[in-house]
C-alpha cells in the first residue's frame, strides 16, 4: 500500500528525513515512535503533502502511484488521511460544513453519487457515537475553542466519516487524559480492518496499550534506527529513549 | 485645479436647472437651507490628496464627469424592482427611481398605527411630524462639500418616523434603484430617519444600479435614536462598477439608545462612505459592521467616526474587506472618548484579506482618548488566507478552489451574523456565497 524509499525532506534549508525506508501493507498497523526532534511529524506532514518540506531525495509509492505526483486533496481522495498533532481551528466554518464538502468531493473524484443531506446526516450521526460527540457538535466552528481532547477527537470522527485507506495519526494521544485515549483507541480499533492500515506517530508507549501494532519503528535524528514488534514498544518504555541514543552513538 | 473650477461651476449652472423645476417648493425654510448649503458649496474646494481625510482617495475620475441632476421623470418595469426584493412577501417597501419616490412599486399599508414611511418631499411639504426641524441638523454642510453639494439638492428621499413606544416587526426595506441609461445622472438621496422613545424598528437602505452605467450617488442619510430606541440600520451597496457612490450617515444617539449598522458592499468605482454617531447621553450602545468586497480597479473607502461623548456608552465596530485584483481599500475608524466619557467601552477592528498581489488596502484605527477609566481596543490586519486552513481543508479531500470559497466566505460571514432578522442574515448569506462560488 505504501512504500517510502530512502526519504530525505528539508525545512528552510535544515534536513529532517534522512533516509526512512518503511513498508505498509493493507491491514497492518504501524507505530513510529521517536524523541521529539526526531523528525516523526515532518515525516507525517510530508506524507500528507505539506509543500513548506522539500523532498529532496528518495521516493514514496502509494497504491502502487508516485505520491509526490499528487497534490494533498487527491492524496486525500485517494484515500490518505492525516489526523493532525495540532488540529487548526477555522473560525467561521462548521463540522458539518467541513465534512460534507470534504465526503463528497471525495466520493465525486472515485465516481461516486453525493450523498444527500439525509443520507449525510445519519451517516455522521453513527459516526459521532464512535468518539462520543454530541450532536451539538456539529454546528460548532470547526475545532473553534475545542478542548485538546476535543480536537483529537474531532480528528478521529473525521477520520471515521472519510473512512481512509491510510491513517497516519500525528501524536494523537499527546496531552489527552485515560479516558479521552480510550474513546479515541477505540474508535480506531473500530475503524480498522484487512483493507486499511494505520500509522500511529506517537511520543509515548501507553497508547500502545489500547491500540496493538504490528510493527514498531524507533525514528531518530531522521532516520529509522531499529524495527521490531509490538515488544520493542515495551523495551523502548522500559529503557527510554537514550537507550536508543545510547546505541546510535555506539555505531557511529 | 482648473479641472476643479470647471466641475464646480457645471454643478452650480445645475442648480438653476433644478431650482427652475421645482415649481412652486422654491419658497420657505427648505430653500433657504439649500441656498445657504449652495453658497458653502460654492466656496468650498473638492478635496485632493494633500487633504488628511481624502489621502488615499483620489477622486479625480468622479470629477472628470459632468453629471446632470436627476429628475422625476422615469419609470422602471415591476420585474426589476421585484428582483431587487431581499425578502419573499416583504412589508414594508419603499421604492426610489433615480432618487425620486415611486408611490407606484412602493408599499406601505402593512406599517403600524402612527408610523410614517414617505417620500421626503412630501415629509417636507407638509412638515411631517415636524421633519423640517430634524432635516440638515446633523449632516453639517459648512465643512464637507458633498454635504453641501446633497443639501444645496435637497428634494427627495426616504422619510422614517416610528412614534414613541412603536415597535414596528418587520424591517422597512429603501430601494433605491438608478437607472441613467447614456444620461450621467447625479442622483442625490436625502434620507431622515427618526426613532422616538422606546420606538424599536429596522431600516434597510439598499442601493442597486444598472451594470455597467456611469452614474454618482451622492447620498446623505439623518439618523436620530431617541431615549431607550433599538434602531437597526442596514446598507447594502450593490452600484454598477462604473458608478460612483459617495455617502455620508450621521446618527445621533439619546440617552440608553441602541444602534446598529451592518454595510454589505461589493463597492462601485468609487466609494467613499463616511459615517459619524454622537452618544449624546449616558447608556448609548452603537455597532458598527461592514463588509466590502471588491475586485478589479475598485476603490472602497470608509471613514468613521464614534463620538463617545458621555460616559458608560459602548461601541464595537468590526470592518472586513476581501479585495481582488488591482482594488483598493482605505479604512479610517476614528473612536473619540471625550474627557466627561468615563466607563466607555470601545473595540474597534479591520481585517483585510487580499486576493491578489496588487490589490492595497491603507488601514488606520485611531483612538483618541482623553477619558481615564476606560476600555478600548483596537486593531488591524491585512493578510492572505491562512495557510495552516487551507492545508487542513485539502488534507480532508477539498480542493483549493472550494477550499479558498470555505474560508471567504467564513471570513465574510463573521460581521453578517449579527444581523438579528433571520430572512435579510439569509439573503447575505447568499451574496456572499454568489460572489465566492463562481
Amino acid at each position: 500500500m505504501l512504500e517510502v524509499k530512502n526519504l530525505h525532506a528539508s525545512v528552510e534549508g535544515n534536513e529532517i528525513l534522512k533516509g526512512i525506508n518503511l513498508k505498509v501493507n493493507p491491514g497492518e498497523v504501524h507505530a513510529i515512535m521517536g524523541p521529539n526532534g526526531s523528525g516523526k511529524s515532518t515525516l507525517a506532514q510530508v506524507l500528507a503533502g505539506r509543500e513548506e518540506y522539500q523532498v529532496t531525495e528518495g521516493e514514496v509509492f502509494y497504491k502502487g502511484k508516485n505520491l509526490f505526483d499528487l497534490s494533498p486533496e487527491d492524496r486525500a481522495r485517494e484515500g490518505i488521511f492525516l489526523a493532525f498533532q495540532y488540529p487548526v481551528e477555522i473560525p467561521g466554518v462548521s463540522n458539518t460544513n467541513l465534512l460534507k464538502t470534504a465526503l463528497n468531493e471525495i466520493r465525486k473524484y472515485n465516481g461516486e453519487e453525493e450523498l444527500d443531506a439525509m443520507e449525510f446526516l445519519s451517516l455522521v450521526k453513527e459516526k459521532m457515537k464512535l468518539v462520543e460527540l454530541e450532536k451539538s457538535f456539529l454546528s460548532r466552528a470547526v475545532n473553534e475553542g475545542f478542548s485538546g481532547g476535543e480536537k483529537k477527537r474531532n480528528e478521529i470522527f473525521q477520520m471515521a466519516v472519510l473512512q481512509p485507506k491510510l491513517a497516519i495519526l500525528d501524536e494523537t494521544d499527546s496531552g489527552l487524559d485515560i479516558d479521552a485515549l480510550k474513546v479515541v483507541a477505540n474508535g480506531v480499533n473500530k475503524l480498522k480492518t484487512k483493507d486499511n492500515a494505520t500509522i500511529l506517530v506517537t511520543h509515548y508507549q501507553r497508547l500502545l496499550n489500547y491500540i496493538i501494532p504490528d510493527f514498531v519503528h524507533v525514528l531518530y535524528k531522521g532516520k529509522i534506527v531499529k524495527s521490531g514488534g509490538k515488544e520493542l514498544a515495551y523495551e523502548l518504555e522500559e529503557k527510554g529513549y537514550d537507550w536508543i541514543k545510547d546505541t546510535e552513538e555506539v555505531n557511529v | 485645479m482648473e479641472n476643479t473650477l470647471n466641475i464646480k461651476e457645471w454643478y452650480l449652472s445645475q442648480f438653476n436647472d433644478f431650482e427652475k423645476r421645482l415649481n412652486g417648493e422654491s419658497e420657505g425654510s427648505i430653500h433657504l437651507l439649500r441656498k445657504d448649503a449652495l453658497n458653502n458649496f460654492s466656496k468650498l474646494d473638492f478635496p485632493t490628496l494633500k487633504d488628511e481625510e481624502w489621502k488615499y482617495t483620489n477622486i479625480t475620475p468622479l470629477l472628470k464627469h459632468n453629471f446632470v441632476t436627476s429628475f422625476d421623470d422615469t419609470d422602471i418595469p415591476a420585474e426589476k424592482i421585484k428582483s431587487k426584493l431581499l425578502i419573499e412577501d416583504e412589508h414594508s417597501l419603499l421604492v426610489f427611481i433615480n432618487g425620486y419616490f415611486s408611490a407606484k412599486h412602493s408599499d406601505l399599508n402593512k406599517l403600524p398605527k402612527g408610523v410614517i414611511a414617505s417620500s421626503l418631499a412630501k415629509a417636507i411639504k407638509n412638515n411631517l411630524s415636524n421633519s423640517k426641524d430634524y432635516l440638515g441638523k446633523y449632516a453639517d454642510y459648512n465643512d464637507y462639500i458633498f454635504t453641501a453639494l446633497s443639501t444645496a439638492f435637497i428634494r427627495d428621499g426616504a422619510f422614517i418616523y416610528i412614534p414613541d413606544g412603536v415597535i414596528v416587526e418587520e424591517p422597512i426595506h429603501i430601494l433605491f434603484i438608478t437607472t441613467s441609461e447614456n444620461k450621467k445622472l447625479l442622483v442625490q438621496p436625502r434620507n431622515l430617519f427618526v426613532a422616538g422613545k422606546n420606538s424599536q424598528a429596522m431600516i434597510i437602505e439598499h442601493y442597486a444600479g444598472a451594470e455597467d452605467s456611469v452614474y454618482f450617488t451622492n447620498a446623505v442619510t439623518e439618523i436620530r435614536a431617541d431615549e431607550n430606541a433599538v434602531l437597526d440600520h442596514i446598507k447594502l451597496q450593490e452600484e454598477s462598477n462604473s458608478s460612483f457612490h459617495f455617502a455620508r450617515m450621521e446618527v445621533d444617539l439619546e440617552r440608553s439608545s441602541n444602534f446598529t449598522s451592518h454595510t454589505v458592499s461589493t463597492g462601485s468605482s468609487i466609494t467613499r462612505n463616511d459615517f459619524n454617531s454622537r452618544f449624546n447621553d449616558e447608556g448609548g450602545e452603537c455597532t458598527l459592521n461592514g463588509l466590502y468586497m471588491i475586485e478589479d480597479s475598485q476603490l472602497f473607502d470608509t471613514h468613521t467616526l464614534i463620538d463617545h461623548a458621555k460616559p458608560h456608552c459602548v461601541s464595537h465596530e468590526h470592518y472586513k474587506g476581501i479585495l481582488d485584483d488591482t482594488s483598493r481599500g482605505v479604512f479610517n475608524g476614528k473612536v473619540m472618548v471625550r474627557q466627561d466619557a468615563q466607563k466607555t467601552n470601545a473595540f474597534q477592528e479591520n481585517n483585510n484579506i487580499l486576493l491578489s498581489d496588487k490589490a492595497l488596502v491603507n488601514t488606520k484605527p485611531q483612538l483618541e482618548i482623553f477619558a481615564d477609566d476606560v476600555k478600548c481596543s483596537h486593531g488591524a490586519t491585512i493578510g492572505q488566507l491562512d495557510d495552516d486552513a487551507m492545508f487542513y481543508l485539502k488534507t480532508r479531500g477539498i480542493g483549493e478552489e472550494s477550499a479558498k470559497a470555505i474560508l471567504m466566505h467564513a471570513f465574510a460571514s463573521d460581521v453578517i451574523t449579527s444581523i438579528k432578522n433571520k430572512s435579510v442574515r439569509d439573503h447575505f448569506e447568499k451574496i456572499i456565497s454568489q460572489r465566492f462560488n463562481k
